[in-house]
């Protein structure tokens, strides 16, 4: 029975207007297929990297600072984009980084959807002081740039943590950091729908034959409001990304013994003016063709989604 | 109007505190200042007694009331690190960071407006086109990537301009300028032009908008019918009422500046304020966090009330329903 049922909603899903739009426009099955490919490279970056950067066995200092083969003339065949300073692989830092920066970015992104999808919801049914209240915050919230608040949550978090754990929290104060700054736009656009929804006739349904408040606000009414987190979702993560990106570029974010895309970055930035390039422009170009594909998606899918385009 | 203004003052007055509680309960809970203050051979009794004379023994409230009165004149006590007082690093840094944020904030105005005009007249024109894309790219681009990428143009392939630091400055005062020389022009090109970026982009984009909005309206159509000219059209009528809220949210931009210029400084080594905060975090220099904390939000708190009044100013039904902008 479930199954003949999901089997429907799959046919749906390929019969349906969103799945022809997809097939139908270049621009969205491409940048999927790139953030696609990125994700898989990502997720199974301990098989596919042809070093381990975290192995310090495997990392020889005489292959320091080697070019990629094709780019200068003491390149060596087994790093295809050269290496950094201490002779580690940079395609392979750069499949292990990707890994991080996505797993922060998803982390963030499902953490900030629930605070935020909990709180809209609340203030959205409850209405009165607890909606002004929530509300007053999330404008107040949305005054200062999400960066600037990740940023002052990851100092003060740092500060208060002692020094020598900084390390190995750093990804959960990342990750705090981004999801805490990042709640407003999916509080906002839940409680607008759910302001909507709760004066419907199956919401006066369910409160006529006594049902807690609670579960027609989770089980019927939230349900009915969830379509545009995915969008904002989306988006969400391209910025999520760029977030961490930024703090661990600027040195407060993932440690150079666990790099994301940021840290590389931010390594290779002290060896551009001495002309070794490749260590820091890789990362950078890894980072762009995430973040660009993400963001080209989602932008996308909003239009997709939004039948006053159609 | 009136009940307006109070109320928007009381959130801001709010915050300011909430965020002072952040900034002394970093006081409170990292650390012992006191160890922070003395060397190794200060005795047990010294050290109580200079704990009592700088008021740490009081209670809670009575010392967050001491670093709020304390703040108010911006006295943040002393840098654990560089054994100065916070107030005059800050004071050491501030023109730097002010220089870069204005040069910034005139350039993204003065080349984002005249591209939104533009792109809103000739829509689809190919120079439009070829901005609106760039733009897309400034928007999805980070800063620091922008600012390595021009490092690497500029600095490195070509080798025309400084990448980092300030060059030559010029002493007027208590206050440092990099505008009077040669090199201090130089270096500030790329940093102000990467700290710009991102807010002309979002100008243009911003002007174009209302700017189209403005000419489908009826009375640029009646401008129209009458016969006149197409740059009076344009120019005379259009651009005046795009530019009564693009003013307002410009206000709100400049302080995104600010915020931005921690970034860009630290690309460009630039020894501004950001600068000193970014290396404050990682030296947990609890000091210079919370003064940097407080300073950053009681200028968003500014900008942010300032371009309340502006709206309500401007239109005069927002004060009306609570006072919120965003309905």
């Amino acid at each position: 029975m479930a199954k003949s049922s999901s089997n429907s909603k799959l046919k749906q899903f390929f019969e349906g207007d969103l799945w022809h739009e997809f097939t139908h426009s270049p621009v969205a099955w491409i940048s999927f297929s790139i953030m696609f490919l990125c994700l898989i490279l990502a997720t199974f970056a301990p098989y596919i990297a042809p070093f381990n950067i975290f192995d310090l066995a495997a990392i020889d200092l005489m292959d320091a600072d080697l070019p990629p083969p094709w780019a200068g003339e003491d390149g060596d065949m087994r790093f295809p984009l050269g290496t950094d300073d201490q002779g580690r692989d940079i395609w392979s830092g750069i499949l292990y980084g990707a890994q991080i920066s996505i797993f922060v970015g998803f982390t963030s992104v499902i953490i900030s959807a629930i605070i935020g999808i909990a709180l809209g919801l609340l203030a959205g049914y409850k209405g009165g002081r607890v909606d002004s209240f929530i509300m007053r915050v999330a404008d107040i919230q949305l005054s200062f740039p999400a960066i600037l608040i990740a940023l002052l949550i990851d100092g003060v978090m740092r500060g208060l943590l002692p020094r020598e754990s900084h390390d190995e929290l750093a990804i959960y104060v990342l990750i705090f950091a981004i999801s805490i700054s990042g709640w407003v736009q999916y509080a906002r656009t839940i409680r607008g729908s759910v302001m909507v929804e709760k004066h419907k006739e199956y919401v006066q349904a369910g409160q006529v034959i006594g049902l807690p408040q609670s579960i027609i606000a989770v089980r019927h009414i939230l349900p009915n409001v969830l379509n545009p987190i995915f969008v904002i979702g989306t988006i969400h993560l391209a910025s999520a990304i760029i977030t961490e990106a930024t703090l661990s570029f600027l040195g407060v974010g993932m440690s150079p013994t666990t790099p994301s895309l940021g840290t590389l970055i931010r390594i290779g930035n002290e060896y551009l003016l001495s002309g070794e390039w490749w260590i820091t422009i890789f990362p950078g170009a890894a980072l762009v063709i995430l973040v660009l594909s993400v963001n080209i998606f989602g932008d996308w899918l909003r239009d997709a989604l939004n039948p006053k385009l159609r | 109007m009136f009940s307006f203004l109070v109320k928007r003052l009381l959130q801001s007055v709010v915050v300011l505190v909430a965020v002072a509680l952040i900034a002394f309960s970093l006081f409170k809970f990292v650390g012992d200042p006191i160890n922070n203050m003395v060397g190794q051979d200060t005795t047990l009794e010294e050290r109580e007694a200079l704990r009592e004379s700088l008021g740490l023994n009081d209670p809670f409230h009575q010392q967050f009331y001491n670093f709020m009165v304390n703040a108010a004149v911006g006295d943040f006590g002393i840098s654990y690190r560089h054994k100065v007082p916070v107030s005059d690093l800050i004071a050491e840094r501030a023109p730097a960071t002010l220089e870069l944020s204005i040069i910034s904030a005139l350039l993204s105005i003065f080349i984002g407006i005249p591209m939104g005009v533009y792109t809103a007249i000739n829509r689809s024109g190919f120079l439009s086109r070829s901005f609106m894309t760039v733009s897309l790219v400034g928007i999805s681009l980070p800063t620091f990537l922008i600012g390595i990428l021009f490092i690497f143009f500029f600095g490195v392939i070509l080798r025309w301009l400084p990448t980092f630091g300030r060059g030559e400055v010029v002493a007027l005062g208590w206050w440092t300028t990099g505008l009077l020389t040669w090199s201090g022009i130089k270096s500030l090109i790329l940093p102000s032009i990467t700290l710009a970026l991102f807010q002309m982009t979002l100008i243009m984009r911003l002007v174009r908008t209302e700017m189209l909005e403005v000419l489908c309206t009826d009375y640029i159509k009646f401008a129209r019918a009458r016969g006149l000219h197409e740059r009076a059209v344009n120019f005379g009528h259009a651009l005046k009422n795009t530019l009564i809220p693009v003013i307002t949210i410009i206000g709100l931009q400049l302080g995104l500046v600010m915020a931005f210029a921690i970034i860009t400084e630290t690309v460009f080594q630039w020894p501004g304020m950001g600068m000193l905060f970014i290396q404050a975090i990682e030296e947990v220099d609890v000091p210079v966090m919370a003064a940097y904390l407080m300073m950053i939000s009681l200028i968003f708190v500014a900008i942010n009330l300032l371009v309340d009044i502006l709206y309500a100013f401007v239109d005069p039904r927002l004060t009306i329903d609570g006072g919120s902008k965003h309905g």
